[in-house]
C-alpha cells in the first residue's frame, strides 16, 4: 500500500532525532526541573538548551523571551488576552478575515464581551490592503494580531512591515507564525514584533508543545498564574520531554531551512504544474508569487472536496480540503470565501502540503493519481457534461429548492 | 475523517445509477451551493401505472451525499410515485446503515429531490419549507434553525426546555453554551431576560441525559413475581422475566428514535443485549446502554452489567 503524506500543514511526522532526544525524559530524566536535587537539575539544564535552540531559530535577542506553552492556540490566546488585560483602556483589536480559528474564534468571542474587532479584508489573491490597515491603527487599539503565513493557501503577509507600522503608532503587534516558523527565515531581534506564536508539531516536534515569543519589555499579563515556571509568565509544570523535543526540532528546522526553500519548493512546483496541466478547470488559490515553499492549494471546479479526499485516501494519498463537509460546517473555508472564490470551486479546494520527507516518486505518483479521481467525480456532477461545465442555456443546473 | 458505515462507503466508491436517465420524464433539482450539496434526480415514470421504471442521479457533494443519492435511486426503482413519497430521510439513512449526525442533511436532500421530481412530473409547484442552519447538537443532529424556531414557537426559556422539545443538548452537553446564547438572543428579541438554571452538579440532569423516561411505576405490577422473597435471591426465570419487563418499558423510547433492543442471554451478572435499527452505530449507544444498565440495577436490586453484542459477533 502506497502512503503519501501531503498534509504537513495539519501536522508533521516527529523527526527521529527528536524522538531519540526525548526518550530519556520519560525514564531516567524524570525529575521536576524546579527541584534543587540532581534529578531536577539535569532536566532544568535540558530545558535551558531547548530555549536557546528556539531563540536561535527565531533570531530572538534573549532566551528569556521564549515562553513554552502547551500549543499554538494557547500562545495566541495568551498574547491577545495579555494585551487586553495590560491595557484595559484600549478596547479594539485588529486582525484579518483569514486568520486561523485560534485567533478568529477568540476575537468573535471578545466581540460578545464588548470589544471592537476590525478584520482586514483580502483581495482575490488573499493579499491585504496596507492602506486599510494604516487607517485603523489608533489609540484605542490594544493589539494587532496577523498571521505570518496562511495555513490553507500558504500566502505570506508582510509581517515585518506591518509590525513596524504598528510600532510607529504605539500599538502592540502579535503574529501567529505557526505555519511560517521553520519554512521562512525569521529574525525577531531586528523586527518590531512584540509577540509571536509557534507550534511544535508543525515543525517535526511532538504535539502538545508551543512557544510564545515575548519581546523583552512588552507589558504582559499571564493567562495561567500559579507556579514560577517560565518566570511566572506561564505557570504549570513544564512538559519537559516535549520541550526538549521542541529544541531539537528547532535546531533541525534551521538546518533544513535551505532545503525547504529549494528542494521542497521544487517538488511543490512540480506537483502543481503536473496537476494543473492534466486537470482542466483547476487553479491555484492564494498568491502563488508570495507563499510558503511547501504549500499548494488547488481548486478543482464543479466537484466537492470531501469526495476528492476520500478517493485520494483510497489510493493512499493524504491531503486536506476547504469544503464545508470536511469540517462539518455549512460553509466552505472562510479563507476561500474571503478571497471570493466561487462556491463551485471553494468546495473543491484541496491543500497539498509537503515536508522535507516528501520524495520525487511520491509527487509523481500523486500527479498520476489525482486527474482520474477528478474526472470520475465530475462524471457524477450535475454541473459537468462531457468534457466541460454545462453551458447550454436553459440546461444549466440551478436548483432553487432547499 | 468521518465514521462512515461500510454501506455508505460501498455506495460512494461504486455508486449505483450514476448519471441522468436518458428519457426521463421527472426531474428534481435540489441543493444549496453554499453548503456544498446539490443533486439532480431524474426518473422515468410509466404514465399508465405511475411506477418508477428507472432512476438516475447527478450529485455535487461529499461522500455521504453521493451515497445517499445512490441509495435513493436504488430504493425508488419499481415503486409507484405514492409509495416512493413515503420514503423518509431516516429510511435513506437506515438503508445506508446510518449516517453521522453532521451528515443527516444528505439524506434530507435525497428526500427533497424525490419530492421535487414528483412535483415536476405532476406539474405541481413545490414550496420550499426547508431551511438549514449550522449544527448545534451533534449528539442528536439538531441545527440552529430548528432550535430557534422551537424556542419561538413554544416560548421556551431554559436549556432544559430546549432539550425536552428538540433533544438538542440531551447528550454530551457540550452545546449548552451555544443553546444558552441562542436562548439569550431569542429571549432578548421578545423582551425577556435569559436566566440560566441554578448550578447543581447533581440536579435532575441525569434523567435528562438518559432519555429513558418511564419511571419505575411504568413496570406493570402483574409482571412482578410475587414468589420472590423480599430479601432472598430471584430464581433465574424470575430474573430474566424482570429483565425483559425492564427492556419492554424502555423499548418505546428507543423505537421513537427508530431503534430497538433485544435480550440475547443472561449469564450471571452479565446481561447480553443487541441494539438494532438506528441504535446501531449511534454515538449515543453507550449512553443508552448505561441507562438500561442503571434501570436493571434498580429493578433487580443487584449489580448487573449490560454488554452489547454486535450483529456479526452474534452470528458467530
Amino acid at each position: 500500500m502506497v502512503n503519501v503524506y501531503l498534509d504537513n500543514n495539519a501536522t508533521t511526522r516527529v523527526d527521529d532525532e527528536v524522538v531519540q532526544a526525548m526518550l530519556p525524559f520519560f525514564t531516567e530524566q524524570f525529575g521536576n526541573p524546579s527541584s534543587l536535587h540532581s534529578f531536577g537539575n539535569q532536566v532544568g539544564l535540558a530545558l535551558k538548551n531547548a530555549r536557546k535552540s528556539v531563540q536561535n531559530l527565531l533570531g530572538a535577542e534573549h532566551d528569556s523571551e521564549i515562553v513554552f506553552t502547551s500549543c499554538g492556540t494557547e500562545a495566541d490566546s495568551t498574547a491577545i488576552f495579555s494585551a487586553l488585560k495590560a491595557q484595559p483602556e484600549r478596547k479594539t483589536i485588529i486582525t484579518t478575515v483569514v486568520e486561523h480559528p485560534a485567533v478568529l474564534t477568540l476575537c468573535d468571542h471578545l466581540v460578545s464581551e464588548g470589544y471592537t474587532v476590525h478584520k482586514l479584508t483580502v483581495d482575490k489573491r488573499g493579499r491585504l490592503d496596507l492602506k486599510q490597515y494604516a487607517d485603523l491603527l489608533g489609540d484605542d487599539v490594544a493589539i494587532v494580531s496577523v498571521m505570518w503565513a496562511n495555513n490553507e493557501t500558504g500566502t505570506l503577509f508582510p509581517i515585518e512591515e506591518m509590525a513596524r507600522m504598528a510600532d510607529e503608532a504605539g500599538v502592540m503587534f502579535h503574529t501567529d507564525a505557526v505555519q511560517a516558523v521553520g519554512k521562512v527565515p525569521i529574525d525577531l531581534k531586528n523586527s518590531s514584533i512584540h509577540m509571536l506564536s509557534l507550534s511544535g508539531h508543525k515543525l517535526h516536534a511532538p504535539k502538545g508543545v508551543g512557544v510564545l515569543y515575548l519581546r523583552r519589555g512588552t507589558r504582559f499579563r499571564p493567562l495561567l498564574r500559579g507556579g514560577h515556571q517560565e518566570r511566572g509568565r506561564r505557570a504549570g509544570t513544564e512538559n519537559a520531554a516535549s520541550i526538549v523535543g521542541m529544541g531539537v526540532a528547532a535546531d533541525r528546522a534551521l538546518m533544513f531551512m535551505e532545503h525547504e526553500n529549494t528542494e521542497v519548493k521544487r517538488l511543490r512546483d512540480r506537483l502543481e504544474a503536473g496537476i494543473l496541466a492534466a486537470v482542466p478547470h483547476s487553479f491555484v488559490t492564494g498568491d502563488p508569487e508570495n507563499r510558503l515553499p511547501n504549500t499548494a492549494n488547488i481548486a478543482f471546479e464543479f466537484i466537492e472536496g470531501e469526495a476528492i479526499l476520500l478517493l485520494m485516501n483510497k489510493v493512499g494519498i493524504a491531503a486536506s480540503s476547504g469544503s464545508a463537509c470536511t469540517s462539518g460546517s455549512l460553509e466552505p473555508s472562510h479563507v476561500m470565501r474571503a478571497m471570493d472564490i466561487p462556491y463551485t470551486a471553494a468546495h473543491g479546494t484541496v491543500r497539498f502540503s509537503l515536508s522535507r520527507y516528501t520524495t520525487e516518486e511520491e509527487i509523481d505518483y500523486v500527479i498520476r493519481e489525482v486527474p482520474p479521481i477528478v474526472a470520475q467525480l465530475r462524471k457524477l456532477s450535475p454541473y459537468w457534461s462531457g468534457n466541460g461545465p454545462v453551458q447550454d442555456s436553459g440546461k444549466e443546473f440551478a436548483p432553487v429548492y432547499a | 475523517m468521518w465514521d462512515y458505515s461500510e454501506k455508505v462507503k460501498e455506495h460512494f466508491y461504486n455508486p449505483k445509477n450514476a448519471g441522468a436517465v436518458t428519457d426521463a420524464n421527472a426531474i428534481g433539482d435540489v441543493g444549496s451551493l453554499s453548503c456544498g450539496d446539490a443533486l439532480r434526480l431524474t426518473l422515468k415514470v410509466d404514465p399508465a401505472t405511475d411506477v418508477i421504471l428507472d432512476a438516475g442521479f447527478q450529485t455535487f457533494g461529499c461522500g455521504s451525499a453521493i451515497a445517499s443519492s445512490s441509495a435513493l435511486t436504488e430504493m425508488v426503482k419499481g415503486l409507484t410515485l405514492d409509495d416512493a413519497l413515503k420514503i423518509s430521510n431516516q429510511d435513506i439513512a437506515d438503508y445506508l446503515d446510518g449516517l453521522p449526525p453532521e451528515k443527516m442533511h444528505c439524506s434530507v436532500m435525497g428526500k427533497e429531490a424525490l419530492q421535487a421530481a414528483v412535483a415536476n412530473y405532476r406539474g405541481e409547484e413545490l414550496e420550499d419549507d426547508h431551511e438549514e442552519g449550522a449544527l448545534v447538537c451533534k449528539c442528536f443532529a439538531v441545527d440552529e434553525v430548528m432550535v430557534r424556531d422551537t424556542i419561538r414557537a413554544n416560548r421556551l426559556s431554559s436549556v432544559e426546555d430546549v432539550t425536552n422539545y428538540t433533544k438538542a443538548g440531551g447528550g454530551c452537553s457540550a452545546c449548552h453554551e451555544r443553546i444558552e446564547q441562542l436562548l439569550d438572543e431569542e429571549l432578548t428579541a421578545r423582551g425577556e431576560v435569559f436566566a440560566p438554571a441554578p448550578i447543581k452538579a447533581k440536579s435532575g440532569k441525569k434523567s435528562q441525559i438518559v432519555t429513558l423516561e418511564s419511571p419505575k411505576s411504568a413496570v406493570p405490577a402483574e409482571v412482578e413475581t410475587p414468589a420472590a422473597p423480599a430479601t432472598g435471591k430471584l430464581t433465574n426465570l424470575q430474573r430474566i422475566r424482570r429483565i425483559e419487563t425492564v427492556l419492554e418499558s424502555i423499548r418505546p423510547t428507543l423505537q421513537r428514535d427508530h431503534g430497538d433492543v433485544e435480550l440475547l442471554d443472561v449469564e450471571g451478572k452479565n446481561v447480553y443485549v443487541k441494539l438494532t435499527g438506528a441504535c446501531t452505530g449511534c454515538q449515543m449507544a453507550s449512553m443508552t446502554l448505561g441507562g438500561i444498565q442503571q434501570r436493571l440495577i434498580e429493578e433487580l436490586g443487584e449489580f448487573v452489567k449490560v454488554i452489547p453484542v454486535s450483529a456479526q459477533a452474534h452470528a458467530l
